[in-house]
């Protein structure tokens, strides 16, 4: 906005953080997939290895850091933020989970059907 | 902002058009809302690659074994470390690009075209590293015998590594050859033919006792399963119709072609966008250096730009999550 361009302020300071943030979580994902630690393979939770489950919520997390710190989605009104944020949330998890039951159903009906597929 | 967008003579009026709720300009959320269903479109494909992974939750390929290949490091087993570099580059063009928005805020412009032009080296690495991704995976590696079903059968030796088709064809005579132009009076465009023949795989599986048959289909511990010797031989005898070399939108030699469908749709549009993301980042790059900006007093323009890169890394780090991680 016009008005505040003359007291803006440097973020670079912050922009470093969260740049070493991002790294971490990426290191720690690279790190994580390659020993794929033998207890995190082998644990699943809500029909998911609890390695995956790791891995999508450091997912989100780096999204979180470059929505709000790079895209300066905190510095957004609430009424755009949330008309962004949540459009985009309600409508990802609705498709996900459709389709994802969808997928599982249609893998039970190859499997436990008459017809074979391998041959 | 005055001068960066058209006034429409309303500003005062509250019910005439002057109330702004947003507090942003027209063109930022514009920009916003495209993002918005542009994520919706990439979560779309997303989705659906989700569903087709959970249809075939225990014959998926897997991510280390197809992607392993790492640039002077030939034949060398490297999953991960490429891509995780490719992701790194794209963090850093991101951090680039807010450091030129950061210096826009504060009217430098010199800072500005240092760090857009950073930026544009990135997104360019990146796109040239997404084509030498896709050369590999088009190109492949070990080559794969396919079924009748549509199903792949690989090479393993008892170990359990890969053994590729090179090594175990026992060449022959009399095999058909490509049909050239120049060699026939009637002519018809044929699609390559394979390097080796299923009858050349078959000669030289026999004679290789120390070769066995790895099917698509996942055990328990998520590795792929090994047939036996007898069991090899019964499968490569009756079921086998035909060789896969590398992959494309029909045939895939690590498992089945809807992985190979998913990674050139979703890569390809990621990549698509990244490139789109480097030309406007030029277009805008050249302005901050005629110095329109300057002239404007405003260097929103930069900000818009940088919200659709930051946008394109977002949706990298997903990619990157279900392609190569999960």
């Amino acid at each position: 906005m016009a008005h505040d361009i003359a007291h803006h302020e440097s973020n670079t300071g912050k922009i470093w953080k969260v740049f070493f943030i991002l790294s971490v979580i990426t290191i720690v994902e690279v790190i994580l997939g390659i020993i794929k630690p033998a207890f995190l393979v082998e644990t699943t939770l809500i029909s998911m290895k609890l390695l995956n489950w790791i891995f999508i919520i450091l997912t989100i997390w780096k999204a979180y850091y470059i929505t709000w710190a790079f895209m300066h989605m905190d510095g957004e009104t609430k009424g755009l933020r949330r008309s962004v944020v949540w459009t985009a949330i309600f409508l990802i998890c609705y498709l996900i989970f459709i389709l994802l039951t969808e997928g599982d159903y249609v893998y039970e009906v190859f499997k436990a059907g008459y017809k074979s597929w391998d041959f | 902002m005055e001068t960066a967008v058209t006034k429409t003579g309303t500003e005062d009026k509250i019910w005439g058009g002057g109330n702004q709720p947003l507090k942003v300009s027209y063109g930022k959320m514009m920009m916003w809302f495209f993002i918005l269903s542009d994520a919706l479109t990439f979560s779309g494909f997303l989705a659906a690659y989700g569903f087709s992974r959970f249809k075939f939750i225990d014959s998926w390929p897997i991510a280390d074994e197809v992607f392993n290949h790492f640039p002077f490091l030939h034949g060398v087993d490297a999953p991960m470390y490429y891509v995780a570099l490719m992701t790194f580059i794209l963090i850093f063009s991101s951090v680039t690009m807010v450091l030129a928005v950061d210096a826009g805020h504060q009217m430098k412009q010199k800072k500005v075209i240092i760090y857009m032009f950073w930026t544009i080296i990135g997104g360019l690495i990146f796109v040239g590293s997404q084509a030498w991704e896709w050369k590999n995976f088009i190109k492949g590696e070990y080559g794969a015998v396919e079924t009748k079903a549509g199903q792949i059968l690989q090479f393993v030796d008892t170990e359990g590594h890969r053994v590729g088709l090179e090594e175990i064809a026992d060449p022959q005579e009399d095999v058909r050859r490509q049909h050239l132009e120049k060699n026939g009076i009637w002519y018809e465009a044929e699609d390559d033919l394979p390097t080796y023949t299923i009858d050349e795989i078959r000669a030289g599986f026999a004679k290789r006792n120390d070769v066995l048959i790895r099917t698509q289909t996942l055990t328990e511990e998520g590795e792929k399963t090994i047939l036996s010797r007898e069991e090899s031989l019964k499968r490569l005898q009756n079921d086998a119709v035909g060789i896969v070399e590398g992959a494309n939108l029909v045939h895939n030699e690590y498992g089945t072609p809807l992985f190979a469908n998913f990674f050139f749709f979703i890569t390809g549009f990621h990549g698509f966008h990244v490139f789109s993301g480097v030309i406007i980042n030029i277009i805008i790059f050249i302005n901050v250096i005629l110095g329109t900006y300057e002239r404007r007093k405003n260097y929103e323009m930069v900000e818009k730009v940088g919200l659709y890169w930051h946008f394109v890394d977002l949706v990298w780090v997903f990619v990157f999550t279900f392609f190569y991680l999960v």
